[in-house]
């Protein structure tokens, strides 16, 4: 098992480098002058060339992409030109925001998707069957900010049961002590079980956007797989043997079925740390992504660079988990790999 | 002769609904097996033998559907059992085991866990009680170092290995009847003839009756007492072997015969049967499902319903569906 994660970490390194040379090299091309930008639309020349140099740019392209790697390797990713900080920093604190927001909206899809997926399968063409359709492409046919901003006006401004979307956690609850990063979590952890449900309020309806959104392709892919699995010679064999429905369901059945299931959730996974953007910006979350994207309006390159490097490690450290549960379930894995 | 048979399955018909069409599989099919009786069902590929043992096992698929017919087993009608008295007899009054042994095992599941998952069912047996019959079963089947096997999965066994679990399988609880859909199809020729020879020992050793499906007459001449000949979901032929080889009655088993390769016949006097099944979806299938490839067909043959003819003989009766039967002597 720690050979295989190994083997695997080591297979990740150059597609690592090549992500480093791509965010470098984009972010030179962004369109702008950040030296420009930063002096302000009165500056002179001078002081615009006294920034160039101080940013390093006056430098040339190789010499500039040496810096950049020494500063990765001392774990640097250098400042941010707006807010002044390392984007290190802002990272580290703004990536569990994402996370947290990523991995609610995926355990509601989840659990909503794959026994909506299995009761589709094991009724196919009953009335759940066809539900399950409808909500699946209504899902997928929904842009995400549509769905956050309906969501925000159907419970905040008419019901009035959510909180306003305004962040983390509202200004009367104060941030758990950090264990994961994670609020409900830390605020659990801390047995303070009010700031749980404050966070918890806060994260509902944007983990719901991101959720209905990866509903669909998690419930689509269940009910085929676990169709494919029903309709197999094993289950027919399971059936000829006289075992007892839920036993063929799920021990014959529902494991087969998780196979591709499991695929399918990485790909949403990593889907949704993409999707995310747009969800941050609607509910003011405070993640990597809103942070991502302010910084690419006004050219400020290093945060850019920092987002992506990130998503890069985790859409690596991702797979790597799949394909541990993968191993964990297919018995057939360990051989081939 | 008197007592009566084990399985007797009467005038069983099967319909599945497809997109295009209701496709008649099985009509009428009659056929009966004595208590540690071995029989063989033959026919091409289509004949509807696979779904003939489905529909028996009451695990047709959902699109198929047992229109009309009778199946007994030791005098219970299968048909109007309900779904758990029947789950409560597949297994252990009746198994099966199949065409692919490796496609039949549950790919992500241990051997033993698989064979424990019937003795759980069945004999409520649990942990290591299971896990040592689960042994001796395949022990039984002769799969060397038995204990070891236990934790093999599927993939990492052979097919003839994987054949010889399915059989262990089968067996765990001592069932009545096995029908054997196809066992050796896919295996090679001295497996094929392990196999058979373990099923043959094991049925013997045991009392118990076997359905051998196959598409191999020489290997059904081998094995079984008697034999049924299907063509396009009918049983056109059901007699004892040794008459069915010296005189067939149904020109289909005539040409099934003339097909055969066997001892003492040149290759080249292999001749092909003409024509293909029909398609099975036809509205107007006329009661004779083999005239178009028949060349002693006529206007009788067209009646939309013939009845089988039936005639007694010392081994048993003989049943030909057929209004022209060949009334000659050795094919
Ligand atoms: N699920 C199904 N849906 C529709 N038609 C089916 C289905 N299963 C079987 N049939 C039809 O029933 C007929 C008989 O099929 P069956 O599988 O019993 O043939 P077979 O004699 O076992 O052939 P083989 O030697 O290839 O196994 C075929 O015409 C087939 O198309
Ligand atoms: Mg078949």
């Amino acid at each position: 098992m720690l050979a295989m994660i190994g083997r695997r970490l080591a297979a990740a390194l150059p597609s690592i480098a090549g992500v480093v040379v791509v965010t470098f090299l984009l972010t030179r091309l962004l369109p702008g002058d950040p030296a420009a930008y930063f002096a302000g639309p009165a500056a002179t020349p001078q002081a615009i060339e006294e920034i160039r140099q101080r940013l390093g740019l006056d430098q040339s392209v190789p010499a500039q992409f040496l810096t950049y790697l020494g500063d990765l390797a001392r774990g640097e990713f250098g400042l941010s030109l707006t807010t002044g900080l390392p984007v290190m920093q802002e990272l580290v604190t703004r990536l569990p925001a994402s996370l947290e927001l990523t991995l609610a909206g995926l355990l509601f899809a989840v659990a909503v998707a794959v026994p909506l997926g299995i009761l589709a399968a094991v009724r196919a063409g009953s009335w759940i069957d066809h539900a399950t359709r409808i909500v699946a492409t209504a899902g997928v046919s929904l842009p995400t900010f549509f769905t956050g901003l309906l969501l925000v006006h159907v419970f905040y401004s008419v019901l009035q049961v959510a909180p306003a979307p305004m962040g983390r956690l509202d200004i009367f609850s104060s941030t758990p002590p950090p264990v994961t990063g994670l609020y409900v979590l830390d605020a659990l952890l801390a047995g303070d079980g009010e700031t749980a449900l404050a966070a918890l309020a806060q994260l509902a309806l944007p983990a719901l956007t991101l959720g209905i959104f990866a509903l669909a392709p998690l419930a689509r892919m269940t009910r085929a797989a676990m169709l494919a699995a029903l309709g197999s010679e094993f289950v027919r064999a399971a059936r000829a043997s006289g075992l007892s429905r839920g036993r063929i369901v799920w021990v014959y059945a529902f494991r087969n079925a998780m196979l591709p299931v499991l695929t399918t959730l990485g790909m949403v996974f990593s889907f949704l740390l993409g999707a995310n953007v747009l969800v941050e910006k609607v509910f003011a979350w405070p993640g990597i992504g809103s942070y991502a994207i302010e910084a690419l309006i006004v050219s400020d390159y290093a945060p850019v660079q920092g987002f992506v490097l990130t998503m890069a490690l985790l859409y690596v450290l991702l797979n790597l988990a799949i394909d541990i549960l993968y191993g964990i379930v297919d018995p057939r894995v360990k051989v081939e790999s | 002769m008197t007592a009566p048979p084990l399985l007797a399955v009467g005038d069983l018909s099967v319909t599945f609904r497809t997109r295009a069409g209701p496709v008649k599989a099985l009509e009428r099919v009659s056929f009966a097996v004595d208590k540690g009786e071995t029989i063989a069902i033959v026919g091409e590929s289509g004949s509807g033998k696979s779904v003939t043992a489905q529909a028996i096992m009451g695990i047709l698929d959902p699109a198929g559907r047992v229109e009309a017919g009778r199946v007994y087993f030791a005098g219970l009608d299968l048909l109007r059992a309900s779904a758990s008295e029947l789950a409560d007899m597949r297994g252990r009054e009746f198994a099966m085991i199949f065409q692919n042994p490796r496609g039949a095992l549950n790919p992500i599941r241990t051997v033993g866990d698989q064979i424990a998952d019937v003795l759980a069912r069945h004999e409520h047996l649990k942990g290591a009680a299971a896990r040592d019959r689960a042994m001796e079963m395949l022990a039984l089947v002769k799969i060397t170092d038995p204990r070891r096997r236990l934790d093999a999965y599927p993939f990492e066994l052979s097919g003839g290995m994987c054949q010889r679990v399915m059989i262990a399988l089968a067996l765990a609880c001592r069932p009545a009847l096995l029908i054997a859909d196809e066992p050796t199809t896919g295996l090679d020729v001295t497996t094929q003839a392990a196999i058979m020879d373990l099923i043959g020992e094991l049925g013997r050793s045991r009392g118990m009756a076997t359905v051998l499906i196959t598409h191999d007459l020489g290997l059904a001449a081998e094995h079984c007492g008697r034999i049924v000949v299907m063509h396009a979901g009918h049983v056109v032929e059901d007699a004892p072997a040794a008459q069915l080889f010296a005189a067939p009655r149904h020109p289909y088993t005539a040409k099934l015969l003339a097909a055969t390769p066997r001892p003492g016949r040149h290759l080249e006097d292999l001749e092909a049967i003409p024509g293909g099944l029909p398609d099975l979806r036809r509205a107007d299938l006329p009661g004779c499902r083999f005239l178009e490839r028949c060349d002693r067909a006529g206007e009788p043959c067209r009646a939309p319903a013939l009845d089988a003819i039936v005639t007694p003989s010392p081994d048993g009766e003989r049943r030909v569906l057929c209004v022209r039967p060949l009334m000659g002597l050795a094919a």
